[in-house]
């Protein structure tokens, strides 16, 4: 480890836990404000994980997410609690691998709708089990875990996707990613196996996505398809992610705290045009800021330091 | 002498549709030989390379890296065994500083190194390529002699065993062609196994030991510089029937 890179996980370290101290000072509205945060961090971060290299817009982390709460109302009954959370993150990975075996080889546009329609497909499969097999449109999901709790199991995930990805970025996995993003044909002949590549991060992130949707679980109480799976999650965590930046580890988390701040604010005010602005939100980031605010700050302080050194 | 195959090139065919690219194409590249493959616009001579680097598949024949066969292999398979490449339109990694661009060809293919070991060496290889100055530049500023020594550098990263140069004299100016020339000939004599594509003919003469002269994806002459540019036929191809 460089010196800067100690320094890095020291301040990672003391921020976290800082952050863990949160449930014992707010409560209510901002704890659950702080769940959202978390929340969409984990799953912004790791989804830039692999888009941020790759390139390849992924609509799939609904489906993951769903998955993963589902999981838990089924087992919550006869299976400890933690288990469900590990079986979740297991079943996020296994669709991941089965879905990044079938579309990586997609590319481009062909991927982007592959991964939405993903999501539905996992949705109207999850109606069709509800409704023939056990004649209930939902599940209902009652524990005794509280909100606190969720904000702890989502700062622990939130440490872990930090972790991997700054073992990633370090390995050789990380700079193959890079390459890949840059010209396939180049890394295929410095014998870069792409598609092992893509797929390994496509795993990672469908894993950390199941995860939290076990999570966040116990919150909902009542669970249905339409919720746990809900496209509109699947572009809120792209939103958030190129808002930030994908660039950079922690530049999804620049784009996650504005965005889920505001989106409360929007959301109150205006409940029934959230998708429309949704869909501006999505416009405007992508035209106005393709590299994210980190990326705009970037190249701001590399122009600064450029007319320094001429003037 | 019998000295040892690197490659070998078997009755190989390519068909884009309608149109047979290359046409049972046969030669042999032998250890530390440089190999020239020259031939009119538009007669197969980049195809061959693709087929060679695994680019693309042939639709018939077989290609042999020393007994290992490898033309039912993808490219990284073939990156792998040890064959390198340039490109004709120069691919550099835009994003990644020109270290990082030449450390990419010794992490994952012939060669595999990482961490310090890797950087070292991937410096040397640029310093190798007279780009030793401009280790931590951003891509963007490279001019295009210098994008084709940041390739060539990423290519012998992997210590190949064969290295394919397309046309990678193309495009320079003449006091950059002799540089070029200086820099494939040093290549040349480390004993390096080499098949270059190129149209200009003082590199063809001065570095070749062998050509092979293709017209219409077919083979129509293979020998040495001096034979090959005097044959007849190979005239004709290039210049048409009234100079043969």
């Amino acid at each position: 480890m460089t010196r800067r890179e100690t320094v890095s996980v020291a301040m990672v370290a003391v921020a976290l836990a800082i952050l863990a101290c949160l449930p014992f000072l707010v409560d209510g509205y901002l704890l659950s404000l702080a769940v959202g945060i978390a929340m969409y961090t984990v799953l912004a971060t790791s989804w830039a994980l692999f888009s941020g290299p790759t390139h390849y817009i992924s609509l799939a982390t609904a489906a993951f997410y769903g998955l993963g709460a589902y999981v838990v109302a089924a087992g919550v009954d006869v299976i400890p609690y933690a288990v469900l959370l590990g079986l979740a993150g297991i079943a996020g990975g296994v669709v991941a691998a089965l879905v990044g075996l079938a579309t990586l080889r997609l590319s481009g546009v062909y991927f982007v709708i592959f991964t939405l329609g993903l999501a539905e497909l996992v949705r109207q499969i999850v109606t069709w089990v509800q409704n023939n097999l056990t004649g209930s449109r939902g599940m209902y999901v009652l524990t005794e875990i509280t909100e606190r709790m969720i904000f702890w199991e989502l700062l622990a995930l939130a440490a872990a996707v930090y972790l991997i990805g700054w073992l990633v970025t370090r390995s050789r996995l990380g700079f193959a990613l890079r390459i890949i993003g840059n010209d396939e044909v180049v890394a295929a002949h410095v014998g870069i196996n792409s598609a092992a590549s893509k797929l390994a991060l496509f795993v990672i992130s469908g894993t950390f996505a199941g995860t939290v949707g076990a999570v966040m679980a116990p919150r909902f109480t009542y669970i249905e398809p339409s919720i746990a799976f809900s496209p509109e999650l699947s572009f809120q965590v792209v939103i958030m992610a190129l808002l930030g930046g994908v660039h950079r580890l922690w530049g999804p988390l620049v784009g996650v705290i504005p965005f889920t701040i505001l989106w409360e604010v929007i959301a109150g005010r205006f409940p029934t045009q959230t998708v429309l602005l949704l869909g501006i939100a999505f416009l405007l980031i992508v035209y106005l800021i393709p590299n994210g605010v980190v990326g705009r700050i970037e190249s701001a302080i590399k122009l600064a330091g450029r007319s320094v050194k001429h003037g | 002498m019998a000295e040892s195959t690197a490659l070998d090139v078997q009755g190989v065919s390519k068909r884009f549709g309608g149109l047979l690219a290359v046409d049972d194409l046969s030669f042999a590249v032998r250890e530390n030989e440089v190999l020239g493959l020259i031939g009119p616009n538009g007669s197969g001579k980049t195809t061959v390379m693709n087929l060679i680097s695994g680019l693309l598949k042939p639709n018939g024949g077989e290609i042999f890296l020393g007994d290992r066969k490898i033309s039912d292999r993808p490219a990284r398979i073939i990156a792998r065994a040890g064959v390198a490449r340039t490109f004709q339109l120069v691919r550099i990694l835009p994003s990644l500083t020109v270290l990082e661009n030449v450390i990419a060809g010794a992490v994952f293919g012939h060669k595999r190194l990482w961490g310090r070991a890797v950087r070292q060496f991937a410096l040397r290889q640029l310093e190798r390529v007279g780009m030793g100055h401009a280790v931590d530049a951003p891509t963007a500023s490279l001019t295009y002699i210098d994008e084709k020594r940041v390739e060539l550098a990423r290519a012998l990263a992997s210590d190949p065993r064969i290295l394919l140069l397309d046309e990678w004299l193309a495009g320079l100016n003449p006091t950059e062609l002799q540089i070029g020339i200086d820099l494939i000939s040093s290549l040349r004599e480390e004993g390096r196994t080499i098949i270059l594509v190129e149209h200009v003919m003082d590199a063809i003469r001065s570095l070749c030991d062998r050509c092979v002269v293709m017209n219409s994806g077919a083979k129509i002459a293979e020998g040495t510089p001096e034979q090959t540019l005097a044959d007849r036929e190979v005239i004709r191809a290039y210049l048409g029937d009234e100079h043969a």
